[in-house]
C-alpha cells in the first residue's frame, strides 16, 4: 500500500512521475511526427486530385501563399503541359459544430470545379451529409462563379440546402464563396 | 476471486456503462454509429489496460496524497500516445473521434478502476480487470451505436438497408435519441443480463 507522505518524497514522486512521462512522449513523437506529415499530406493530395481536372505537376509543392483581408492563405496551382488550368484552393466557414475546411478546385477561367470537405465537425446524420450527400456535393461541379448567387435557395440563391440543416448548407457557400473570392485575388 | 472473474465481471456484473453509469460523455457523444462506438470502446480498453498495469506496478513508490494527479498524468501520458498513434495510422477514425479522444483522460472509468482496482492489486489482476471492463465498455457502446445507427440512418455497420436517399428517425441521430435508446437498453440489460 502507498507511503507515509513527506514534503520531499511527494515532491521527488511527482517530478520523476512527470519526467518518465515526457521522455516517453518525446519518444513517441519522434516516432510517428513523420507519419503523421505524411497521413495529413496524402489527405491533402486527394482533395486536390478531386476537386481539380487532371494535372501533371505538383500543386502542393508549387503553393502560392499571399495575405487574403489580413488571414494568410495558399493556393496549390495546376498545370497540364506547362500552362496552369486552375487552383485548389483551401477555405473556411463556421458552420454549425464548428470549422467547416474546404478545398475548392477553381480553373484558371474562373468556373468551380469541384469542392471537397477537408474537415468538419456538424451533426452526423444531418449537416455531416456535406461530406456524402451525392445530390448537395453535386451542384458544386462546373460553376460558373461569376454569374452564380452564393446563398441557399431560402436566402434567394442558387443552392439547394440539405434538408434541415441549413446553418451547414450556408456556412459552406460561404466557404466556397470565399474560395471564390481568394481566386480572384491571387497575384499574378 | 479467480482470474477469469475479474475478467468477466467487467462484461457483465460490473459493466461500465449499463450497470455502474460512469463514463457517459463518450456513451453519449460517440455512439452515432456502431463502428463509431466500438473505435472509442477499443481506444479507452487500450488506455485502461495500460494505466492499470502501470499505475498496479508503481501504487507502492507513490506517497499517498500525491497519487491522484501521478495517476492523472500517466493516463494522460497514454492518451497522448494513443492520440499520435491513431493520427499517424488510422487519420479517418481519428477524424471522428478527434475531440472525445483527449477527453479519455478525464473518463472516469480509467482513474476509477486505478482507484478501485489497479492500486491495491497486482499487475496481472489490474491488467486482467482493465481488459474486462474495457471490453464490457466497448461491447456496450458498440451496442448502442448500432441501435442508434439502425434507428437514425437506416444502416448497420455502414451498410445501408433503406433506399439511398431515405432518411431514418433523425432524432436517434442527435443527443435527445442518445438518451432515449442508453434509457431502454439499460432496462433490457437489467431484466435480461441481470435478470433484476
Amino acid at each position: 500500500m502507498a507511503k507515509q507522505s513527506t514534503f520531499t518524497n511527494m515532491v521527488l514522486c511527482l517530478f520523476v512521475v512527470c519526467l518518465v512521462c515526457s521522455g516517453l512522449l518525446a519518444g513517441v513523437h519522434t516516432l510517428t511526427a513523420s507519419a503523421i506529415a505524411q497521413a495529413e499530406q496524402n489527405k491533402k493530395e486527394q482533395a486536390v486530385a478531386a476537386v481539380l481536372p487532371e494535372f501533371d505537376n505538383s500543386p502542393l509543392n508549387e503553393s502560392i501563399s499571399f495575405s487574403f483581408n489580413g488571414e494568410d492563405c495558399v493556393v496549390y496551382p495546376a498545370q497540364k503541359d506547362g500552362s496552369l488550368i486552375g487552383y485548389a484552393i483551401q477555405s473556411d466557414a463556421v458552420g454549425f459544430g464548428g470549422k467547416i475546411a474546404l478545398m475548392v478546385g477553381i480553373s484558371a477561367d474562373g468556373r468551380i470545379f469541384g469542392t471537397s470537405t477537408l474537415s468538419q465537425a456538424e451533426t452526423p446524420g444531418l449537416g455531416a451529409k456535406i461530406t456524402s450527400d451525392a445530390k448537395f456535393i453535386g451542384q458544386w461541379k462546373d460553376i460558373d462563379a461569376a454569374s452564380f448567387r452564393f446563398a441557399v435557395k431560402k436566402d434567394g440563391g442558387d443552392v439547394d440546402a440539405i434538408t434541415a440543416s441549413t446553418i451547414t448548407s450556408r456556412a459552406y457557400t460561404k466557404a466556397v464563396q470565399k474560395a471564390y473570392e481568394i481566386f480572384k485575388s491571387i497575384p499574378r | 476471486m479467480s482470474k477469469l472473474g475479474i475478467f468477466t465481471k467487467g462484461l457483465i456484473k460490473d459493466n461500465p456503462t449499463f450497470v455502474l453509469v460512469l463514463g457517459m460523455c463518450p456513451t453519449l457523444g460517440t455512439t452515432t454509429s456502431a463502428l463509431n462506438g466500438a473505435g472509442m470502446g477499443l481506444a479507452t480498453t487500450f488506455v485502461l489496460l495500460l494505466s492499470n498495469m502501470v499505475i498496479s506496478a508503481v501504487a507502492g513508490l507513490i506517497p499517498d496524497k500525491v497519487r491522484i494527479p501521478a495517476y492523472i498524468v500517466i493516463i494522460a501520458a497514454f492518451v497522448t500516445i494513443l492520440e499520435m498513434l491513431m493520427k499517424a495510422y488510422v487519420p479517418s477514425l481519428y477524424a471522428t473521434l478527434g475531440l472525445f479522444i483527449p477527453l479519455i483522460v478525464v473518463n472516469c472509468i480509467v482513474l476509477g478502476r486505478a482507484e478501485a482496482f489497479a492500486n491495491k492489486n497486482g499487475v496481472v489482476d489490474s491488467a486482467l480487470d482493465g481488459l474486462g471492463i474495457g471490453l464490457g465498455f466497448t461491447c456496450s457502446l458498440t451496442v448502442l451505436g448500432l441501435v442508434r445507427e439502425i434507428l437514425g440512418s437506416g444502416s448497420a455497420f455502414g451498410w445501408k438497408f433503406i433506399p439511398a436517399d431515405a432518411d431514418g428517425i433523425l432524432a436517434f441521430v442527435l443527443a435527445p435519441g442518445a438518451f432515449i435508446a442508453l434509457g431502454y437498453l439499460m432496462v433490457l440489460f437489467r431484466k435480461i443480463v441481470l435478470k433484476k
